[in-house]
């Protein structure tokens, strides 16, 4: 294209003096990734694609459904049903048929999130749940991404720049600066179960694009090291500062291969609060996966488990040997009552905060206890 | 001495109020061990608190006029 008719389109913010023709230029050669193209990627996605924003990355594994057009207004009628990233994609093509629009029509998880985030300068996290957000959150710091932050629920919007030094510090923050623990499941309220005004994410998302743009180009200040809170109903913004949390408090991956062993469904799961699972969950996870478990009670103890396979390090060696533990399992403890197993879940924690251990609920008794019913229940079942 | 408690999202549903006064508090886990006595709510929700617009994560001394604010995470997009 001729270099006259690439900047024509961008005229009335090429003609800003703080933006001109430079920052058009890096923002033709930029690339953002757009988590979800929904309420919130949706006027991201308009945006930065009327911006002229070079290559924009759309990943969602979601197909349109009719609730979705009270704010999603990318879409429309006929769409219901077909994918989102696709059907985003191809009516972003015509908007303006210069930019690349990868398409990912699959579900963010850590096997795939760090080779296709690598290709991007920027991502903007328009999820709807928290396994994605911790997940996306975690990616960019791993790979020293800016994440653009936005969420919201009933009529309140958050928004936040991660991963992205202000020139006042060094200081680099993120999602777990502020959430170090995702909430339990039974507490959180999704849009589909709370309600959202539908311009609200028009309004959050936006301002994604805005605070995207502004990363790029270099020009304002981003909302580095700080969030936003933005309540439709009274007008009201509020601005909170973050600062980076103590190390301990986070369970954070640290490098590739524990994020690639990160379970972020389970980490948002019922069992993180307390870090203690039932007997039934239990169950259920050593049959699903390859799990470590260990019997903490002192050699000799009574009553013997014989049900499944285990390792036993009494307490009182447990501190010295809890370095030789796998990591990259499970790791579920046992004691004769659940209340030692607690203490160990906390001490391996403490030292290894990417470990996911738990405590069994209830210990030994409650674990021969449920053998027994379903030993029972099995006998008087008819042939 | 007295406190500004702002509440957002979901913690002011519960407490139903968007700002509260709240009188003769030593520090921010005085101010919580108050208000989830007065909102048991409180108790089964994850927030994060922030002292004068600064998020914190450890335990803080209060001063009177203080403005705590109280925002829960949400997902929703």
């Amino acid at each position: 294209m001729e270099r006259s008719n690439k900047y024509q389109r961008y005229h009335r913010q090429t003609v800003l003096k703080e933006f001109g023709t430079v920052a058009q230029d890096k923002l033709f050669q930029s690339k953002v990734l757009v988590v979800g193209a929904g309420g919130l990627g949706c006027p991201a996605l308009q945006y930065l694609a009327a911006a002229g924003v070079g290559t924009i990355g759309i990943i969602d594994f979601d197909v349109i459904e009719l609730t979705n057009l009270q704010r999603q207004t990318l879409y429309n009628v006929e769409d219901i049903g077909k994918p989102k990233a696709e059907t985003a994609a191809q009516k972003l093509k015509l908007f303006n048929p210069d930019i690349q629009f990868p398409v990912y029509n699959l579900k963010l998880e850590p096997k795939n999130a760090l080779e296709i985030i690598e290709n991007f300068d920027l991502v903007i996290d328009g999820s709807d749940n928290f396994p994605t957000r911790y997940l996306v959150n975690d990616a960019c710091v791993l790979l020293n991404k800016p994440l653009v932050y936005g969420a919201v629920l009933r009529f309140e919007g958050q928004l936040g720049v991660f991963n992205l030094t202000d020139n006042e510090t060094d200081s680099l923050t993120n999602y777990r600066d502020i959430f170090p623990k995702p909430p339990l499941p039974s507490s959180v309220l999704s849009c589909n179960q709370a309600g959202v005004l539908g311009v609200l994410p028009g309004i959050i998302g936006t301002m994604q694009a805005a605070e995207a743009i502004k990363i790029i180009t270099g020009i304002g200040k981003p909302l580095c090291n700080k969030m936003v809170t933005y309540s439709l109903l009274n007008n009201l913004f509020y601005e909170f500062s973050i600062s980076a949390a103590k190390e301990k408090n986070t369970a954070f991956p640290k490098t590739k291969s524990e994020f690639l062993n990160f379970d972020y469904e389970w980490f948002c799961g019922a069992a993180h609060e307390s870090n203690e699972i039932t007997i039934v969950e239990f169950e259920v996870l050593r049959r699903k996966e390859k799990i470590t478990i260990i019997d903490i009670r002192e050699k000799g103890e009574l009553p013997l488990v014989d049900e499944f396979l285990f390792t036993q390090i009494p307490l009182s060696q447990f501190e010295e040997t809890v370095s030789t533990i796998s990591k990259t399992n499970k790791t579920v403890i046992f004691c004769q009552m659940g209340k030692l197993s607690r203490a160990a879940v906390k001490l391996l924690t403490e030292k290894f905060p990417t470990c996911q251990a738990y405590s069994l609920k209830g210990g030994v008794e409650a674990l021969k206890k449920h053998y027994h019913k379903s030993a029972q229940t099995s006998q008087i079942k008819p042939e | 001495m007295e406190i500004n408690v702002l509440t957002f999202g979901q913690v002011a549903d519960i407490t139903s109020e968007s700002s509260l006064k709240i009188p003769d508090v030593k520090n921010t886990d005085e101010l919580i061990q108050l208000l989830e006595k007065r909102y048991p709510a409180l108790k089964s929700i994850q927030y994060s608190i922030a002292v004068n617009k600064k998020m914190i994560q450890e335990n803080k001394v209060l001063h009177h006029e203080d403005t705590v604010a109280i925002l829960p995470p949400f997902s929703g997009g």
